[in-house]
């Protein structure tokens, strides 16, 4: 406030700024909400200009992906850039499918991620079940210990599986490797374990009366219950599986069994000053469209999950 | 009693598969990362091939004496320092902007959000495009970025092509990481920010606080928990950093040769041999980010308003 009555006398002219000490007028309260108001519109102004250029920035990297995966490579290499493409051209996309063999990656990620989340789920739902509805021994010490691995770094990991799927198991290159290591998060045990909780006991209880099996009663009351979190698993669980790329390329040389995004990194779009950048660029589109599709249909699971983790993928 | 038994036994059944892909997976490597580490030499095929080794710490001493181990780790250090508190920064302000606007705020939620859903190693190529020149007979053609640079009367940078700076890079990959860390911290702080009580605000404004005012002395302590939720999460993070570089620069992870490698990416080159020295530059990472995430914690203790 004071800096806006500071804001008002500045504007007064300078022979009513001899009149000390002077009243309030009417009209002053009047230029008061006035000037309030402008600082108001200014102050939305500044704040929508900050975010639609801020959002611009966001956005380019993924407008520039586009524009150039419709150029041709002389249009792409030319001096003076083009923003907008001087003729749409779907010639790098043809490239990009074959030389990241798109089709044949496409379905062997689909199979990894449609595996392993199906797998994922039943061991997730398992145990968040023993640790919801049950009282055994250790139960509570079992349940803290898991929580703590939590907090080590998965590299600490990556050394001994691999020598342990490698080297013992002889599973490289094959799809198991990529599935059996990380079918158990504690995370998503987590989750689910405090979605079954909050569904009420006298209903377990009622069932148990009526006769009704575990099993049966997990499968018709708790699993519809907490179905959001479980499509969220689903969701986070299949993003896993077409953004990994550290383990499947440390542990899958035959081209055979590559998931999508080592496929991409690994794809030859030429060399030195011959790189055929447009190809490349409708390689990345081809990743992204189907993470922002993905993304439009099942926003709310997909932030439902995030927000509670702040692990990617 | 019997019924009780029997709960016991189906507990622990429904749990099997968990423990014991727990127990191969987690709690074995655990075990085992510190036993390789103080094996000297200890390689996983010799061990299988039935040679043995003798205890010592060795391991440690040569993976610090790595010539590439110090550049690895000062790279490490200087991008978690750079991109954790700018990110949060510029995530807290957009977050701010975001919760006082409400035409097309649910646009501008959804484009926030976008780098988040996507390949950190596919956007790094386009990023990668973005900033590299492209020899074109004797000139280049200089990128996108240094197109920009030069329509604002500046000189384009050679900014990933080999030859180039170690600067000039790690701007580059600062720029992606920051780029790739904002929508989760806005989502975060978003969150908080619609959890604070509108009363706080009000009696700023009855007693005309400026909003500069307001912002540090009644956002910011408010926001507090969440603040330092993702300051620990973005250091931890990006102590682990190692997609960023790999998107942008591909296997050589430098222009040339491991200029921009990590500490994580120290690691993943030794997997398959030296397994005991990887095993120690682990043990050293987790050590760091241990101590960095209780520094965090222990000021977070005194400074964060519950």
């Amino acid at each position: 406030m004071t800096e806006n009555i500071n804001d008002v006398n500045e504007k007064v002219t300078p022979e009513e700024k001899e009149e000390k000490p002077r009243l309030m007028k009417e009209n002053d309260v009047d230029t008061v909400s006035k000037k309030q108001t402008a600082m108001k519109v200014l102050v939305q102004i500044a704040l929508y200009a900050f975010l639609v250029i801020m959002a611009l920035i966001v956005l380019f990297p993924f407008y520039w992906m586009i524009m150039s995966s419709f150029k041709t490579i002389d249009e792409y290499d030319a001096l003076v850039p083009t923003l907008w493409p001087q003729n749409f051209r779907w010639d790098a996309y043809k490239v990009a499918f074959e030389k990241v063999d798109f089709g044949k990656i496409f379905l062997n990620t689909c199979y990894v991620g449609i595996v392993s989340t199906i797998l994922s789920l039943v061991i997730t739902v398992l145990a968040a079940y023993a640790f919801a509805r049950f009282n055994f021994k250790g139960k509570n010490a079992l349940f803290a210990a898991m929580l703590a691995t939590m907090m080590i770094p998965g590299e600490l990991f990556t050394i001994t599986n691999y020598i342990t799927t490698v080297g013992w198991f002889g599973w490289d290159n094959t799809f198991i490797i990529l599935i059996v290591p990380f079918l158990v998060s504690v995370f998503y045990i987590y989750l689910l374990r405090q979605n079954f909780m909050q569904i009420p006991n006298e209903l377990y209880l009622a069932a148990k009366v009526d006769g009704t099996s575990d099993l049966k009663y997990l499968w018709k009351v708790m699993i519809p219950l907490s179905a959001p979190t479980l499509i969220s698993i689903t969701i986070l669980k299949m993003m896993g599986s077409w953004n990994s790329y550290i383990w499947p390329s440390l542990v899958n040389s035959d081209k055979a069994y590559w998931l999508m995004t080592v496929a991409l990194r690994t794809a030859d779009f030429g060399e030195g000053a011959y790189v055929d950048y447009p190809a490349q660029m409708a390689a990345v589109v081809l990743v992204t469209i189907p993470l922002f599709l993905v993304f439009l249909f099942f926003r709310k699971y997909i932030i439902r999950g995030v927000s509670r983790s702040g692990i990617k993928g | 009693m019997d019924n009780k038994k029997k709960n016991q036994w189906k507990a622990w059944l429904y749990l099997a598969p968990t423990v014991v892909l727990l127990l191969i997976f987690t709690v074995w490597p655990m075990i085992n990362t510190l036993r390789m580490s103080v094996l000297e030499g200890y390689d996983s095929l010799k061990e299988i091939g039935g040679a043995s080794f003798s205890f010592g710490f060795d391991n440690f001493k040569q993976i610090v004496e790595f010539y590439r181990f110090k550049d690895c780790m000062l790279t490490t250090i200087l991008l978690t320092f750079i991109t954790v508190p700018v990110s949060t920064l510029l995530a807290l302000v957009i977050a701010v902007a975001l919760n006082s606007i409400k035409f097309v705020k649910k646009t501008l939620q959804t484009i926030f959000f976008l780098p988040y859903v996507t390949n950190t190693i596919a956007i790094g190529m386009v990023f990668m495009a973005m900033f590299n020149r492209i020899p074109v007979g004797d000139t280049y053609s200089y990128g996108i970025i240094n197109n920009i640079i030069q329509a604002f009367g500046g000189e384009p940078v050679n900014w990933i092509n080999g030859g180039s700076s170690y600067w000039a890079n790690i701007a580059v990959v600062s720029v992606y990481i920051i780029w790739n860390a904002l929508p989760f911290k806005i989502l975060v702080l978003l969150g908080g920010l619609q959890g604070v009580n509108k009363q706080y605000y009000d009696a700023a404004k009855v007693d005309g606080t400026s909003r500069f005012r307001t912002f540090w002395r009644i956002t910011v302590p408010l926001l507090s928990p969440m603040i330092a939720y993702v300051v620990i999460t973005g250091f931890i993070g990006g102590f682990k950093e190692y997609s960023s570089v790999l998107g942008i620069f591909g296997p050589s992870m430098g222009p040339g040769n491991h200029e921009m490698d990590t500490m994580v990416g120290l690691i993943y080159e030794s997997v398959s041999e030296q397994q005991g020295q990887a095993s120690a530059a682990a043990l050293i990472l987790f050590v760091i980010i241990f101590a960095v995430t209780m520094i965090n914690m222990y000021v977070s203790k005194k400074k964060v308003h519950y």
